[in-house]
């Protein structure tokens, strides 16, 4: 029945809307609605609404405090969304589809500005008046969809390698740059460590596992969709790149059991000691530091940035943006409230409170935050080489395709050969 | 025509119009709750959202017509294999957990019956599962069968149970069991308790073994009940979705049902298709409980029917 009725919301929520829509035009008539006014022409002042999701840390909340006594007749109000991203935008887009008003500022996952962008959802932003060259680029392109801005960056993420500090001092190894030098420091590091295990990602059947996927394509000097926007992942490069993995599950360098994992359980195995090398976000950093018992290998770590197959690698970007519903009002004060929020004090205060990492290249190179934030430099490098995954509308189907794909080929239903030329016929029809 | 026989007609026709009246409050609420989300599923799943991108890049409006396409593109090509794969799922999932189920419902029935001492306890303690909402029990055994859990420790080697393969077939029919099998326990219970004693006080005077009073007595009269209860769980098997939504994960082959590829399509945004998937699966929960019902006589209404006509 709940399947049922999330199919059905649909027409019903367009019936309501309709209705909603003759309220509207009988009560006042005022226009200024949907997505077709030029940038800079956001108008209207007063109460907005700002949709994410959960606020873990509750440093959303006192930013938002923090404006709205500072701005009492333009007061915002966060509506959380549910936990998990897939809800979330399912939310954000079936309140567009209905036209509705009830939330003015929205936070996007990196990955949704195309679709959002396509559909008219969400206004186009002066990028002027947020001066663009003050944001990491990549971050920057994110926000982007054919060249226009469409958001802000708010947070940003890029992945970095975890590696186990003092059993690599022990073997007199360096932090690993290349692919055959993690497989080679590893064996090293076995001769008095047989248990340990050499390497895990996220390969669980999920976005993770797109992420993962495509750091090695990346890595190994591919592509997955070439910088026209056109699928060029049946390459020899991408191949190597899959092939490293799919031969580092075949030979045991990654466990056989990280086919199960998403973050956690990747983040309780390196806590627990069980990995010598682990790609993660960030967020790792201070519960794997944690002294109270919960993490085996507190002191005992570092980070580098991740290793490609030849040369150094390329993350996967992460992060958030802020975007304005083309249905919302009070255009205007949301605006004031992005440039607030992806400023540099708000900033600086989320990183505080919350590791995420910022989008602005100056706070990267503060000294009082790298004494807080040793990983802060190498995140920075992780981020300027990450590279986005693919911006394509209909993106839910692309990553869709590029799991099946992977987790075809990780556990060997597929060679790796015929799940990337799947893979991208697959893409051909889904990016036109 | 008699002037008895007239009243007594006109006496009917007005009691046919009140009861009328009275009733129609209730059929305005089941056909809105009921009704318009049928038709309105049906009327969606005969539309399809645009998906083309204008030469800005912007994508075009508007939903189209495409008549039975949606459910013709269900049996054909790519989709095809995923539909055979999601029914073949669904069905044998219901086959497998619902007989699972009868078995050790019914035992678990016998012995809440029979338990003399702690009879509380024991039966609160048979019925725990099927309290614990099917979403938390899914991570709970998400918990036990993950590749450092309970269940590898118990049986000594490394099972990817949440990966592809017969293994995560396996922990759903196991998960579910878990949780279900006490409810036809509840059901039968129930069946068990209006059986008189004298009757087994008879059969032991006759000298029946406890086996034979079984199956003479106590599973022919119990098997109204029983029936209800497997028509239940059958019902609830075919729409299955959390349990091996949250236990294994979305869009693995090995355990996806007809509710999870319905599910698929609506978060992709394609509600037309959705739509013609979900009514797929309507048509086949309908069919299958018409021929439970007419085939074994689980005749959930008709007995009460039955009983006021005398």
């Amino acid at each position: 029945m709940g399947v049922r009725t999330k199919a059905l919301r649909h027409p019903v929520a367009r019936v309501v809307a309709a209705l909603g829509a003759a309220v509207l035009l009988a009560s006042c008539g005022s226009g200024g609605e949907g997505g077709e006014q030029p940038a800079g022409a956001l108008q209207g002042r007063g109460e907005v609404t700002f949709a994410t999701g959960k606020d873990t840390s509750g440093n959303m909340q006192k930013l938002v405090d923090q404006w709205n006594s500072s701005h009492p007749d333009e007061k915002v109000r966060i509506i959380e969304l549910p936990e998990s991203a897939d809800a979330q935008r399912q939310q954000m887009v079936q309140n567009a589809q209905v036209k509705s008003d009830a939330y003015t500022i929205l936070n996007l996952d990196v990955v949704w500005t195309a679709e959002f962008a396509a559909n008219r959802w969400v206004v186009e932003l002066p990028a002027d008046q947020f001066g663009v060259d003050k944001f990491l680029e990549p971050a920057i392109k994110t926000a982007q969809y054919r060249d226009k801005l469409y958001a802000a960056p708010a947070y940003s993420d890029g992945g970095l390698l975890y590696y186990r500090k003092d059993l690599l001092d022990a073997a007199g190894a360096k932090p690993p740059t290349t692919w055959a030098e993690l497989i080679s420091t590893c064996q090293a590091v076995r001769a008095s460590q047989p248990a340990i295990g050499c390497y895990a990602g996220q390969f669980e059947k999920y976005e993770g596992l797109t992420v993962n996927f495509d750091e090695a394509v990346h890595s190994a000097g591919g592509e997955v969709v070439d910088s026209t926007g056109k699928p060029v992942v049946d390459s020899p490069e991408a191949k190597a790149g899959l092939d490293a993995l799919v031969t580092a599950f075949q030979q045991g360098i990654i466990p056989e059991k990280a086919i199960t994992y998403k973050e956690e359980e990747g983040r309780r195995a390196f806590q627990a000691g069980e990995l010598l090398f682990h790609r993660q976000w960030p967020y790792q950093w201070n519960l794997a530091g944690k002294t109270d018992g919960s993490s085996q290998v507190a002191g005992k770590f570092d980070v580098a940035p991740l290793p490609g197959l030849n040369g150094p690698g390329s993350s996967t970007l992460g992060g958030h943006n802020l975007a304005i519903s083309a249905f919302g009002k009070n255009q205007a004060t949301a605006l004031d409230f992005i440039k607030f929020f992806v400023g540099e004090e708000a900033q600086r205060s989320n990183l505080l409170a919350t590791s995420q990492a910022p989008t602005l290249a100056s706070l990267y190179d503060d000294e009082e935050l790298i004494a807080k934030f040793p990983y802060l430099p190498t995140l920075k490098a992780s981020i300027l080489s990450a590279k986005p995954r693919p911006q394509a509308v209909r993106y839910g189907d692309v990553t869709t395709a590029v799991q099946e794909a992977a987790y075809a080929a990780l556990t060997g239903t597929k060679t790796s050969e015929q799940a990337l030329k799947d893979l991208q016929a697959k893409l051909q029809e889904l990016i036109k | 025509m008699t002037a008895v026989a007239r009243r007594a007609r006109g006496a009917t026709s007005g009691a046919g119009r009140l009861a009328a009246a009275l009733l129609s409050p209730t059929f305005v609420v089941l056909g809105l709750v009921v009704g318009y989300p049928l038709v309105a599923a049906l009327r969606e799943s005969v539309f399809r959202e645009g998906s083309d991108l204008d030469e800005s890049g912007f994508v075009v409006e508007g939903t189209q017509f495409v008549g039975l396409d949606n459910y013709l593109s269900i049996f054909a090509g790519e989709s095809a294999t995923r539909f055979w794969n999601a029914f073949g799922n669904t069905t044998l999932f219901t086959v497998v957990t619902v007989a699972l189920e009868v078995l050790i419902g019914v035992g678990m029935a016998l012995v809440m019956h029979h338990a003399i001492r702690f009879r509380g306890v024991v039966r609160a303690g048979i019925l725990v599962p099927w309290a614990v909402p099917t979403a938390v029990s899914a991570l709970l055994w998400k918990w036990i069968f993950q590749a450092d859990g309970v269940a590898n420790a118990v049986i000594g080697q490394q099972i990817l149970w949440t990966t592809e393969g017969w293994q995560a077939k396996f922990a759903v029919v196991l998960a579910d069991v878990w949780k279900t099998a006490p409810f036809v326990g509840l059901l039968v219970l129930a069946g068990l308790q209006i059986i008189p004693n004298d009757v087994y006080e008879a059969a032991r005077v006759d000298g029946a073994s406890p086996w034979r009073q079984f199956w003479r007595i106590t599973l022919p009269l119990v098997k109204p009940a029983l029936l209800v209860a497997v028509l239940f769980r059958v019902l609830d098997a075919l729409r299955m979705f959390d349990l091996p939504f949250v236990l294994i994960g979305q869009r693995k082959e090995s355990v996806e049902t007809l509710s999870m590829v319905a599910f698929d399509e609506a978060s992709s945004l394609r509600f037309g298709p959705a739509a013609a998937y979900a009514t797929v699966l309507f048509l086949y929960v309908a069919i299958t409980a018409l021929v439970f019902v007419r085939l074994l006589g689980a005749d959930v209404i008709g007995a009460a029917r039955e009983r006021a006509r005398r």
